[in-house]
């Protein structure tokens, strides 16, 4: 439950008034609901429309209360409180009682006894406030009204037209919270009903939350439908792993099985939402799991013993006389600093890096000097109360869907948004966002000639500018996003994809930092680390990004955690087929452990506990799920690789290894200066776009089908002149280096000489089918087969 | 069949109407009923293209109004008032007549496309009991037999006159009238002795306002 | 005894077959009051409105100058006129006559209305079963504009003006003012909360005042013959006239132009009578949605004042009269059938409670009623009035109690005998029933 004022733009309510209600009397702000002021009292007035992220429409009528001096009962969701405002709720008028009861006569009226076959069944507000607030038995004998049922109104939610009370918390959610104005009240009087277009279901990113804010079973998860009981299950709060929003979710499971996942209220960060991926994609920790340790024996894993393969592990890397380390962008902030532990302490190198990913060194040097270790500068409250927002290489209803709901939130509420990039998205038509047109590639010279008027803007206390992943791979749009924050003092956020990359940042597990942003290089640093790490000394400053991954071509071993070698742009796989020794930590076969020469299965996020960093760098810790799991985090097995290799690496508990970060906690000595990187050249040609949607191929989201059937379709845009220019129709082929793939084309808002593609979806992995990345030239002819 | 230019051009007039574009939805609607005789998928899509919003909420705006029909109408739209006061005088039977007539029963077409008849509601004629309305057009005052006699002029496609309007038509006529009022048809007589009844009796007994 | 004359008004020229054109209009002092206006100060306009003490007459009777008062002035937003010609209240037929007998004393009433609330922009909302109201009304716009009544700096005065014509689609709710202003935004027609109301934000949340046609009919009047003069028609409370549409069994029934203070006596002398010399059984003043009377409360002047302190309201201004041939019970099953039809579905108690209501009193219709059942819909209705979000709830809780009140022996005749068999429906027909098929 989320208690708000109705003005989040202020920060201490000046103004309060007294209210009394059933005998007492609270202050409350200026502008509080009778409702909510209730709420801080205990007295719980009966509801289903109202919801507090909702603008009120006292629609239900279920929370009628009496206002004294008023001869009609009043909605208590709508009413606000006025100073001496005397209020009876149904605890203490009659007249508020009967009013409840009446309407939850009603309500009951159309509504099939369902109970029994009802998913919401034991967790309904419909129940329960019929207990509460009904009469025991009704006086409806007509006949009750009825549809076929269920529908689906998208692949992943079913709709039964009979439970609905027409609240309309989902449409209202959809339209204010979403922008998806994708499910609405169809028809009129006791026909109406929630529904969608024609043939158009509601493939909204947030439609899972409608399913968890109906107050009856209406609304189902097909995904959930049938699978239990709430009272059978065990709720744990949690923090979502899929990307670096940082979501609060409940994790419901059963019998050691994960059923659902619930977003979970969290004020500061996701307030009461969350997004599809997180709330329906956990199937990947339940199937295809490595079980056992196994050890590449003829060219074939087998099975071993943990003691046998952590013993190959260890006299693997330790016969080997160079190393790199692969992190990976999904580990817990724990994990990660197990690894750059282990790596520097243990291996000996520094050639370490958590970005599988398209990454460059001018990344690399921006981090170091604007991000690892710093303070939380721009969180999702300051993005509330922004003037202006700038965009650049970040599409944040795909890229981090929490802080596009934020974003939302904000320009509907007058924070002007703009983005520097070159497709007008629907996410960008959904904060009104303004463009200033760029091909990939193209940022640090738009970002080096933004209209004045922008920077200004920019000047203006609270601006905030937001920066993407993406921006790595344009030569100087990092630089130039600095470059732009010093000048303006606009406050600077990065904004990872992955849930793991800011903890793994701020933990050092990238060559050249230490924990909490410390340069290797700074001999302060480098001795607060051995002293606590009671080693002797660190390595010298190694290797990472393009460069590690050229040298993976000549290391004698590597150890890889959590990584998909197809995120890289570079054909990592022919390098590690080079690697002599690969030690592998992962819980799903993959690529990497079809190289690896011991597979060591570790922890999924349900399995351990642990805390990711979200891209504010505020940390979202959460509490292992599943208590009999077998299984260890990859802290745990570095940590016995090392004992065996007799270079111990300290504790592996989450708790202690917390208190080191702790101990060590952020860097606040000199750091690097931001990169200077000029503008690369200008793109002549066809520049390839891309970016990956939030539900694409990702192996997270495997096992899924519901989900998977609400992403959206795998097309090539481009703006309507370059599509007249370049001939094209139905579909077209985009041609690249490495291959081609023929797509539906698609007209929309997109930079001239721009065609976008997903990076990563059903027919379309831009590295795999095309060889090119983002900023390439390619060749888009018409037609092909699809 | 898809919306033709000329009516996507025509929803893009209407549009211009208003300082709003999206008020211009009802009448939008009502235009595409004109052309497709009924409220099409496609036609839904391309009000929402114009306007631009989803479909879905098109969807819920012409679910709402019970002049749009979602199967098609037919060449004529007969509706009869059964409310309490026209009901009662008479519609019922006016209503049974025809239905027996044209063996449907409300909201349905005939096999033959020439008609549909609904049940309709106070046409704010309450003074002509009962009513029935062609292409809502008023046909006031009728008996179960002066409204079979219409539908069999009708039939036999004679001339039939508005009772206080113009010449009949068809529905996507109306419906087109709705969209875009200045029809030509504005000039038919509207004032009948029950319109003009209050004052005739003061011009009789030399009544007048101070 | 009757001693009110009619007084032809709004109604007075309504036998010239041209009256409907800018000429007709013009030849009998049309557009004069607007050229009068036009060179006083709009708050001047406001206050002779007010002055005149003349009460909207949609149904909710709210003194009209005072609600063009309520418009912020100087705020620098957008103000607007709307002029509600939604007219679907079952009994009511008094708007869409004006329209198409005299359009142009509803523009130049529009003219001068928006003059007055400072609005540039004005709608009028016609509903759109009548085709043929709209197109009278249109051509009435559409000549003035060609005649630069409408438009850029109207008569010199430096004041613009445009009038769009709206046709709605087929929704008695959008009759309620807020979920007209929906409607008129391309939304479906349901009610908005208030506060704000729509004085403050309105139409595209700016100001906007919202009248009824026979109101607007009124202001070229008030402005061009004085406040005096107006004063003269009906009592202190309710001062004016109004066209009083008469229908049901009567033998003249149409529409009578009269000041208010008039009895139901007096108006049904004017009709004819009762048809075939019969009784009153009950009457409505207004549509169906203010409670019935019966043949005790003839008398009563038809005034705001009055029929309030009867237990009923003026509402419309349209009275139906049934005689001793209508099963009350099938009347008011009827309306609640209405009702039901017409129930935006907002709000649970009128969404849920209309249907459970009309489901009943079917089986009262078809002699299957119960006593239990009689003191339930009365608790039903209490549980819609008053409670569900707008008007059309309180309105469908209305019918049955006053009826309950006056015919409660008919209510237990159908717990036990279909009403058709008590009354025969042929009997209540206003045609023979040789013509009955």
């Amino acid at each position: 439950m989320t208690i708000t004022t109705n003005d989040s733009q202020v920060a201490v309510p000046s103004d309060t008034v007294t209210v009394i209600i059933d005998g007492v009397a609270v202050a409350v702000p200026k502008g509080t609901l009778v409702i909510r002021a209730a709420e801080l009292l205990g007295i719980e007035i009966p509801r289903f429309c109202d919801h507090p992220l909702l603008d009120p429409v006292a629609a239900c009528r279920a929370c009628l209360i009496e206002v004294e001096g008023m001869p009609k009962p009043q909605p208590a969701c709508a009413q606000t409180v006025s100073d001496g405002m005397v209020i009876r709720t149904q605890q203490s008028s009659e007249m508020a009682r009967l009013a409840q009861e009446g309407v939850m006569e009603f309500l009951l009226l159309n509504h099939p006894l369902d109970c029994p076959v009802c998913d919401k069944g034991g967790e309904c507000p419909l129940q329960n406030q019929a207990m509460s607030v009904g009469r025991p038995e009704s006086r409806f004998t007509e006949d009750k009204r009825t549809f076929p049922k269920p529908i689906n109104v998208s692949a992943q939610i079913l709709l039964d037209r009979e439970r609905c009370v027409s609240c309309a918390r989902c449409t209202r959610f959809a339209e204010q919270i979403a922008g998806d104005p994708m499910l609405e009240l169809l028809e009129r009087g006791a026909q109406q009903q929630v529904g969608t277009a024609e043939d158009q279901p509601f493939d909204s990113y947030f439609s899972g939350n409608t399913i968890q804010i109906c107050p009856v079973g209406a609304l189902t998860s097909a995904a959930y439908r049938f699978r239990s009981r709430p009272f059978d299950l065990v709720s744990v709060p949690t923090t979502c792993e899929h990307c670096a929003s940082g979501c609060s979710l409940r994790t419901d499971y059963r019998r050691e099985v994960v059923t659902r996942r619930l977003a979970w209220d969290s004020p500061e960060v996701n307030e009461e939402w969350n997004c599809d991926k997180g709330r329906f994609a956990f199937v990947y920790q339940t199937e295809g799991r490595i079980e056992y340790p196994l050890i590449r024996e003829n060219g074939e894993l087998r099975v071993a013993s943990w003691p046998e393969a952590i013993d190959v592990a260890a006299r693997g890397l330790a016969e080997a006389s160079s190393h790199a380390v692969l992190v990976g962008g999904r580990s817990t902030v724990e994990d990660a600093y197990a690894y750059a532990r282990f790596a520097r302490a243990a291996l000996r190198t520094d050639d370490i890096d958590f970005r599988a990913r398209a990454l460059s060194d001018e990344e690399h040097a921006f981090l170091a000097s604007r991000v690892a270790g710093s303070p939380v500068s721009v969180s999702y409250e300051k993005l509330e109360s922004a003037p202006i927002v700038l965009l650049v290489s970040f599409e944040p209803e795909d890229e981090s869907p929490i802080v596009f709901l934020r974003l939302r939130k904000a320009a509907r509420a007058g924070t002007r948004v703009v983005s520097v990039g070159a497709v007008r998205s629907k996410g960008s038509e959904k904060v009104a966002a303004e463009m200033v047109w760029c091909a990939p590639g193209d940022e640090a010279t738009a970002l080096a000639s933004l209209p004045a008027e922008i920077v200004d803007a920019l000047a203006t206390s609270g601006a905030v500018i937001m920066v993407g992943e993406r921006a790595a791979l344009s030569a100087g749009a990092l630089s130039a996003v600095a470059a732009l924050a010093d000048r303006t003092g606009a406050a600077l956020a990065w904004v990872p994809r992955r849930a793991g990359e800011r903890g793994a940042l701020d933990a050092g597990a990238i060559a050249g930092l230490l924990p909490g942003g410390r340069p290797l290089s700074d001999p302060q640093a480098r001795s607060e680390v051995s002293a606590l790490w009671g080693v002797d000394s660190l390595p010298d400053p190694g290797v990472a990004g393009e460069a590690l991954l050229a040298r993976l071509g000549s290391v004698d071993a590597a150890v890889i955690g959590g990584v998909e070698l197809s995120d890289y742009p570079q054909d990592v796989c022919a390098a590690l087929e080079q690697v002599g020794f690969i030690v592998s930590l992962e819980n799903h076969h993959s690529a990497v452990t079809e190289l690896a020469s011991v597979v060591l299965p570790v922890a999924v996020v349900t399995e351990k506990a642990g805390t990711f960093l979200d891209w504010e760098g505020r940390p979202r810790p959460f509490t292992r799920v599943l208590r009999d799991a077998l299984t260890m985090p990859d802290a745990q097995v570095l940590g016995m690789i090392a004992d065996a290799m007799d270079r111990p690496v300290g504790p592996r508990d989450v708790n202690a290894l917390r208190a080191e970060l702790g101990t060590l906690g952020p860097w606040r000595g000199a750091r690097a200066d931001a990169p200077r990187v000029p503008a690369g050249p200008r793109p002549d040609g066809l520049v390839l776009a891309s970016w990956r949607h939030l539900l694409d191929s990702g192996v997270m989201q495997e096992g899924e089908p519901h989900l998977a059937a609400t992403a959206r379709p795998t097309v090539a845009m481009v703006s309507d002149a370059t599509a007249r220019r370049l001939g094209l129709t139905e579909t077209a082929t985009v041609h690249g280096p490495a291959g081609m793939v023929t797509l539906p084309v698609e007209i929309a808002d997109v930079a001239e000489s721009v065609v976008w593609v997903p990076m990563n979806s059903p027919g379309c992995h831009i590295y795999r089918d095309l060889g090119a990345r983002p900023g390439d030239i390619v060749r888009v002819t018409a037609g092909g087969a699809l | 069949m898809a919306i033709s230019e000329t009516t996507r051009t025509g929803l893009r007039e209407i549009a211009d109407r208003y300082p709003s574009a999206r008020s211009a939805l009802l009448p939008m609607l009502h235009l595409v009923q004109s052309e497709e005789n009924e409220i099409t998928v496609d036609g839904i899509n391309v009000c929402a293209e114009v306007l631009g919003i989803t479909p879905a909420e098109v969807t819920a705006v012409a679910s709402f109004y019970t002049m749009y029909k979602r199967r098609p109408v037919g060449k004529h739209h007969i509706g009869v008032c059964t409310n309490t006061l026209c009901g009662l005088l008479g519609g019922d039977a006016v209503w049974d007549a025809l239905s027996a007539e044209l063996g449907v029963g409300h909201n349905e077409p005939t096999a033959d496309g020439e008609f549909f008849l609904e049940r309709i509601e106070c046409q704010a004629a309450c003074t002509h009991a009962p009513v029935m309305t062609v292409d809502w057009e008023f046909m006031d005052d009728v008996t179960p037999r002066t409204a079979c006699e219409v539908i069999e002029r009708l039939r036999r496609g004679e001339t039939v006159q508005s009772t206080r309007g113009p010449v009949i038509r068809d529905f996507d006529a109306t419906e087109h009238t709705l969209a875009f009022p200045l029809d030509g048809l504005a000039d038919a007589p509207s004032v009948d002795s029950k319109m003009l009844a209050g004052l005739t009796i003061a011009k009789q007994r030399g009544m007048k306002a101070p | 005894m009757i001693t009110t004359g009619l007084t032809p008004v709004i109604t007075e020229h309504w036998d010239a077959p041209d009256l409907y054109t800018l000429e007709g209009y013009r030849r009998f002092g049309g557009y004069e009051a607007l050229a009068s206006a036009l060179k006083q100060d709009p708050d001047a306009i406001i206050g002779q409105v007010k002055d005149s003490g003349l009460r909207g007459r949609g149904g909710a009777g709210f003194p009209t100058g005072l609600k063009w008062s309520f418009v912020p002035q100087n705020d620098g937003k957008p103000h607007y006129l709307v002029v509600n010609a939604d007219e679907s209240e079952p009994g009511a037929c008094k708007d869409i006559p004006i329209m198409m007998a005299d359009p142009h004393v509803l523009v130049e009433g529009v003219i001068i209305a928006s003059y007055a609330i400072r609005a540039n922009h004005a709608f009028i909302y016609i509903r759109g079963e009548v085709p043929n109201a709209i197109r009278k009304v249109a051509l009435a716009v559409e000549q003035a504009k060609a005649a630069g009544l409408i438009g850029k700096n109207i008569l010199g005065s430096g004041f613009d003006l445009d009038v769009v014509v709206h046709s709605g689609a087929g929704a008695y709710i959008c009759g309620e003012e807020t979920a007209l202003l929906d409607s008129l935004e391309g939304y479906r027609g349901q009610p908005r909360l208030k506060p704000p109301f729509p004085a403050v934000a309105g139409l595209y949340a700016s100001p906007t005042v919202i009248n009824n046609v026979e109101t607007i009919a009124n202001i070229p009047f008030i402005i061009g013959r004085g406040v005096e003069w107006f004063r003269q028609f009906g009592t202190e409370k309710s001062p004016g006239f109004k066209v009083w549409a008469v229908s049901g069994h009567v033998n003249n029934p149409g529409l009578f132009e009269a000041p208010l203070g008039i009895t139901m006596r007096e108006l049904l002398d004017y009709a004819g009578g009762v048809r075939g010399g019969g009784e009153v059984k009950f009457w409505l003043p207004g549509g169906s949605s203010v409670p019935m009377l019966t043949a005790e409360h003839l008398d009563l002047p038809l005034t705001y004042e009055a029929m309030a302190e009867a237990g009923t309201m003026l509402g419309t201004g349209t009275p139906m009269i049934f005689d001793s041939t209508v099963s009350v019970v099938k009347a008011v099953t009827r309306w609640l059938e209405f009702y039901k039809h017409e129930s935006c579905g907002k709000c649970t108690p009128c969404r849920e409670g209309t249907y459970w209501i009309t489901g009943v009193l079917e089986k009262f219709e078809h002699g299957h009623g119960t006593d239990a059942e009689m003191d339930t819909l009365v608790n039903l209705c209490g549980q819609i009035a008053g409670r569900s979000f707008c008007a059309l709830g309180d309105a469908a809780a209305t019918p049955y109690p006053a009826a309950l009140k006056f015919f409660r022996q008919e209510f237990t005749d159908a717990t036990h005998t279909p009403v058709d068999d008590t009354f025969d429906p042929v009997a209540s027909y206003v045609f023979a029933p040789a013509v009955a098929r």
